[in-house]
């Protein structure tokens, strides 16, 4: 399932260098691979600018936090990867974001399949208003010819591997909606990944949620990214610096800084990074 | 300075207190007269006969408002196949496309417009397009006077009830890769629809209910209804028709109209506000 | 497992609810045309004297809206200043005065009556409600002011008078119910502030609420006009239908929509239809204008206490 970067991708790498912006965000390791990457993106709602020049780099099957003050277009940056933005007037964007090298903002980029393959988990949990079984089933079906008993599978393998399998095994035929807010937004992961899909975008996952639903939603997203490259948004840094291994530092829809999640936590290179990531502002 | 007088200030405020408790008093007993005088005067007409025999000539006995009741069961069954999809669809691209576009702006105050417009305008107006060049009255262009009434209403109210489904939703449907269409018929839909169908039911309520429109459309028939392509009975009409005449047991037929018509179209209105009342709780 | 090939149906989806969404606009365009082209013999055969005359006789092919336009005007007249205190103080009383129970109580039997269908109105107008203004109000009327020309006659119950009342009691519920959300929409801070300085319900009310909603008000008035304008059912029953004007409330007259109601069948020439719809055409502008004065109105309102809050 886990593609390796190409080396077409490879050649792009090389073949386009882009200019780093000015406070010098260190591009991945050469030999890391490379799952998204974006290149000069810039978004718009309506004439106001939110993202300014925006280059990252996102490391297959690792997980990348982005953390910045409200605002600071953290997830304006997610919600271009599916491109969930183009539900909106006035919502526009410019520059490329490479998904195993070929540009998803293109118009030949067939967005349902994107969608498939980049999967998204919300602020507060979303459960459709339809049975435990059927949330599941909803984007299998829509994706996969598929008979009934591989898809009894599927659903549960999928809540097996969100770990809510347990939990619901036995309210199956039950309203999404009467689960709890953390089994919800477990429902909504374990939806996500029925799909099979390659990446994972969490906008905020547990900013909903309860202390020990959000530990083990945390736990959970340490287990996924064996076969998922995950992205989260989170305004935790604490969460940040325990479930990440790279970070992004978005400020007024500017990269600040990139880099290992140890680096950016222990020592910085920015004074703006440091002067947040110590409680400073924001 | 002087102290203006408690005394004076308490007996003003207790003064309005009493005028607008009256008034609402005013309002709760106008409506208990006009209830109580449709169930008295209609409680006589309703028997057997009136659900299941053709209007008698005045003066026979029996007889009743079978083929009005039907006629308008059909009537208002044909506008609301006519003016529910179209409606809940303009509704859909308002909530959904339009958004805040000048071209949403201007449907929504058309919308607005024709909501406003006279029920009886909205009659003169399908006399002149269906009626005129079709040369005859006709059931039709009755369905299609109470259609075009209930479209702007269903419209409104579908992209309210649409409109109230939080956008996270609707996004986590299309961040599987659910293709729009699905995802608004699929979840959003199914999300808003104790809304959708209250919005529904009320617009069937207020259409069941006129007669303006279907003056000079349906215009009226003393026997069943057999084809839409003809004149059709319908409860208001006949109302109408038999309460301006000067016959006593045409009168009683009329009450007892009035009787059916109002216990529908207000039981399915509180029907459709309890819906609301128990989304609500 | 294999992959699902689909075709996009979106744009397909897109364009069918457009569609949709255009065919409201067209429709009111198309009412506007339909009722012009319609009324195109009448206008150039009477043109401007269509409104000023009152002769309406169809034998002799003689059509002038006057009478039909006069009694529109005076029956909502006495509609609007029967309706719009009412509506006041019961808006009043729901939104500051009664406590919730009874407030659900009284809201509902409000929401009830706008419920009702014009033609029970107009039956209950006709029968019951004409008859004891005949028997009680109008010789009470007339006893208290003897020789006020607005109260002469004999009193019929029928007539400008009665309609007007029902019409106040139809669009009640309905100026009531916006009223009370322009109310509502009053800041609690700014109430309670208002308290906290030692007032009365009434003194916040006159100095705070209602300074507030007043704009609210005047279009929630706007709105009630037009319906009260086009109202047809319920004053074909009761306002008498006859092609007259005369000073006093007691007498029988018509609408344009009750003229239109009792003759539109009936017009057997082309030029009478022509003149009905023109009659139509001038009831259709009115409530254009007034919907649209009104959700003008409404919204500037709207923005303005936005800006407020």
């Amino acid at each position: 399932m886990i593609q390796t970067a190409t080396a077409e991708y490879q050649d792009q790498r090389l073949k386009r260098p882009f200019a780093l912006h000015a406070t010098k965000i260190e591009p991945l390791a050469q030999e890391t691979q490379i799952k998204i990457a974006t290149r000069g993106l810039n978004f718009y709602y309506d004439d106001q600018q939110a993202l300014f020049d925006n280059n990252l780099e996102i490391a297959a099957n690792q997980v990348t936090a982005i953390i910045g003050p409200s605002g600071c277009g953290k997830s304006t940056h997610l919600r271009t990867y599916n491109r969930i933005f183009e539900l909106y007037r006035g919502q526009r964007v410019s520059g490329e974001v490479l998904l195993d090298g070929q540009n998803v903002l293109d118009s030949s980029c067939d967005v349902l399949e994107l969608r498939r393959k980049v999967g998204m988990i919300f602020q507060k949990p979303t459960p459709f208003p339809m049975s435990v079984f059927d949330n599941i089933a909803y984007g299998l079906k829509q994706h996969y010819h598929i008979n009934r008993s591989e898809l009894r599978d599927r659903v549960e393998k999928a809540l097996q591997q969100a770990a809510l399998w347990d939990d619901v095994k036995d309210k199956l035929n039950q309203p999404g909606t009467a689960l709890s807010g953390g089994q919800q937004q477990r429902l909504c992961i374990a939806r996500a990944i029925a799909v099979e899909p390659e990446i994972l975008l969490m906008d905020e996952p547990t900013s909903a949620i309860d202390p020990v639903a959000t530990a083990r939603i945390e736990e959970l997203v340490d287990t996924l990214k064996e076969h998922y490259t995950i992205v989260i948004v989170t305004h935790n840094m604490q969460q940040a610096a325990r479930i990440s291994d790279y970070t992004a530092f978005f400020y007024k829809g500017e990269i600040i800084e990139f880099g290992a999640t140890d680096k950016i936590f222990t020592n910085p290179d920015n004074t703006k990074t440091q002067d947040y990531i110590t409680g400073r502002f924001g | 300075m002087k102290h203006r007088s408690l005394k004076y200030r308490r007996g003003v405020d207790m003064g309005i207190r009493l005028i607008s408790s009256l008034a609402a008093l005013f309002g709760m007993a106008m409506l208990g007269w006009i209830l109580s005088i449709v169930i008295l005067k209609g409680m006589p007409a309703i028997n057997w006969e009136f659900f299941t025999e053709l209007p008698a000539p005045p003066g026979m006995p029996g007889g009743g408002l079978a083929n009005a009741i039907l006629g308008t069961l059909l009537i208002t069954l044909l506008a609301v196949l006519m003016g529910v999809p179209i409606g809940l669809a303009a509704g859909v691209w308002l909530a959904e496309f339009g958004q805040q576009s000048k071209t949403a702006e201007a449907i929504r105050f058309a919308a607005n417009l024709l909501m406003g417009t006279p029920s009886i305008i909205i009659g003169v107006f399908v006399y002149v397009v269906i009626v005129m060049t079709t040369g005859h009255f006709s059931g039709i262009s009755g369905a299609v006077a109470l259609a075009i009434i209930m479209l702007p209403v269903v419209a409104r109210t579908a992209e309210d009830m649409l409109a109230l489904v939080p956008s996270a939703l609707r996004e986590a449907a299309l961040a599987l890769g659910v293709p729009r269409w699905k995802a608004t018929l699929g979840i959003v839909f199914r999300s808003a629809k104790t809304g959708l169908l209250t919005g529904i039911l009320l617009a069937v309520a207020r259409v069941s209910g006129e007669t303006a429109p279907l003056l000079f459309t349906s215009l009226n028939s003393p026997y069943w209804p057999e084809s839409f392509k003809e004149p059709t009975a319908n409860l208001t009409v006949t109302i109408f028709n038999y309460a301006m005449s000067p016959y006593e047991d045409w009168q009683t037929l009329a009450w007892g109209a009035s009787l059916l018509i109002a216990g529908s179209v207000l039981g399915t209105t509180v029907i459709s506000r309890g819906f609301l009342w128990y989304r609500s709780k | 497992m294999q992959t699902k090939t689909h075709i996009n149906l979106d744009p397909a989806f897109r364009w069918l609810t457009l569609a949709s969404g255009l065919a409201v606009l067209l429709l009111v365009g198309s009412i506007l045309y339909t009722l012009v082209m319609g009324a195109m013999p009448a206008l150039k055969h009477f043109g401007f004297g269509f409104l000023t005359s009152q002769e309406w006789n169809p034998a002799f092919m003689e059509f002038g809206a006057l009478s039909s336009v006069y009694g529109t005007l005076i029956s909502t007249a006495i509609g609007m200043l029967i309706a719009v205190p009412l509506s006041l103080v019961i808006a009043l009383f729901l939104v500051e005065i009664a406590p919730p129970a009874v407030r659900r109580i009284v809201g509902g039997a409000i929401e009830l009556l706008a419920a009702i269908p014009s033609i029970i109105f107009g039956m209950w107008g006709l029968f019951v409600f004409a008859p004891f203004m005949a028997d009680y109000i109008q010789p009470w009327l007339a006893s208290i002011a003897p020789g006020f020309p607005l109260f002469q006659g004999p009193p019929m119950g029928i007539g400008m008078l009665s309609a007007g009342i029902i019409l106040a009691l139809m669009v009640l519920p309905f100026i009531t119910s916006v009223t009370r959300d322009v109310f509502q929409m009053v800041p609690a801070v700014v109430k309670e502030s208002a308290y906290g300085m030692g007032s009365t319900t009434w003194e916040v009310t006159r100095k705070v609420t209602i300074p507030y909603g007043i704009q609210g008000v005047v279009g929630a008035c706007f709105l009630g006009l037009g319906r009260a304008i086009g109202e047809t059912m319920a004053v074909t029953f009761v306002i008498g239908n006859r092609h007259e004007i005369s000073a006093s409330l007691f007498a029988a007259g018509n609408s344009i929509a009750s003229t239109l109601a009792n003759e539109f069948t009936e017009a057997s020439d082309d030029l009478y239809l022509a003149a009905l719809i023109e009659l139509g055409l001038v009831l259709f502008g009115v409530t254009l204008i007034l919907q649209w004065a009104a959700r003008w109105w409404l919204r500037r309102t709207a923005r303005k206490m936005g800006a407020v809050r």
